[in-house]
């Protein structure tokens, strides 16, 4: 199985990840598959590896996923790493992906994770859809253009 | 599972290196990062103990320049080698699109590169994978060992315990000194964009 992203997927996306920072004061927000791979990425990033970001996150969620299990639960939905200027918080959407924010001192936890609560239920739609390929694609079917 | 990103006219795939303890795995991606260009590579990022043994991952990402206009990322993964770390395995094999099987051509670790390949025909099939239809590729690893006093067998008995049946690409090499890694991760580069570009046809134009 492949995973397409084409404009269309990724502007709708960008909508959402612009509402979250714009209205939470974050500096960035990622969104990463929960096989290390990055899907989006919005705001201020320049200064960040994120591809090994994307890597390590997939990582931890996993590790933590297996701490869940140990103590009889399913899975943590959310993490959060606190710095002395940046922190981090990080949320499953869904069974795929997971949205890492990236923050400082200018906003709180609180306003991060109720605007991402906000805007959760329409991005986790177009994802859904991206994961589960039920879209209306204009895609050949395998073996037509060999 | 290769993400094809049309807003970005990006493919990322996947490749990990498996194999046993101590077969070289994480020497192979440190090779290739000391010897790739600023400008292709990213970090290199490692997760391991202090007796420089493998306890999640190393994890490099490298730019292999462009295909039918896409750029095409690969991103490299070792696995810890060591048998109790089996979970740890499954988790870095999610999404992945090419293997490279690391054996270790020292004649002690014979039965453990049989084990690690059977360990990693079982977590690929937990994730509906074949090992037979995977890109994948095997790395007869520590070859500059051979004629010092240290045990080491020959190919051909490597080929035989490991790659009878899978009948897959195989290098001689030592990735201590360099020789083999860079002809392996050629392969296996070559292997798994294949794949990818054959996914890439048959989607239309007009999702561009």
């Amino acid at each position: 199985m492949n995973i397409i992203i084409t404009k269309e997927d990724l502007e709708k996306i960008n909508f959402f990840l612009n509402r979250v920072v714009t209205s939470s004061l974050a500096q960035s927000v990622l969104l990463i598959d929960r096989s290390g791979q990055l899907i989006a990425q919005y705001g201020n990033t320049l200064d960040i590896d994120i591809l090994s970001l994307s890597a390590l996150t997939a990582a931890n969620f996993g590790a933590t996923a297996e701490i869940a299990k140990i103590l009889g639960e399913e899975e943590f939905t959310l993490l959060f790493h606190k710095g002395k200027s940046e922190n981090v918080y990080f949320t499953a959407l869904g069974d795929h992906v997971i949205m890492v924010t990236l923050f400082d001192e200018k906003t709180s936890l609180g306003l991060i994770r109720l605007r991402i609560n906000q805007i959760a239920d329409g991005l986790l739609k177009i994802l859904k859809a991206i994961f589960d390929g039920n879209r209306e694609l204009p895609i050949q079917t395998e073996g037509r253009r060999q | 599972m290769p993400f094809i990103n049309f807003s970005k006219d990006e493919i990322q795939c996947k490749i990990v290196y498996y194999g046993a303890g101590f077969c070289g795995k994480t020497t192979n991606l440190q090779y290739i990062f000391s010897e790739m260009t600023e400008d292709v590579k990213g970090k290199m990022v490692s997760i391991d103990t202090k007796g420089d043994r493998t306890l999640f991952f190393d994890f490099l990402s490298l730019n292999l320049g462009k295909i039918r206009g896409f750029d095409i990322r690969v991103q490299l993964y070792t696995v810890p080698g060591q048998v109790h770390y089996d979970a740890t395995r499954k988790l870095v094999l999610k999404g992945v699109d090419g293997v490279v099987f690391v054996a270790d051509s020292l004649k002690v670790q014979r039965k453990k590169n049989i084990e690690s390949l059977i360990n990693l025909a079982k977590n690929l099939a937990e994730k509906g994978i074949s090992i037979r239809t995977i890109p994948l590729v095997i790395q007869y690893n520590k070859r500059d060992l051979d004629g010092t006093d240290s045990e080491v067998l020959p190919v051909g008995i490597l080929e035989k315990d490991l790659n009878s049946m899978l009948k897959v690409p195989s290098f001689s090499a030592s990735a201590l000194k360099g020789d083999g890694v860079f002809e392996t991760l050629r392969e296996i580069s070559k292997l798994v964009v294949k794949d990818v570009s054959r996914k890439i046809m048959l989607v239309d134009q007009p999702l561009r």
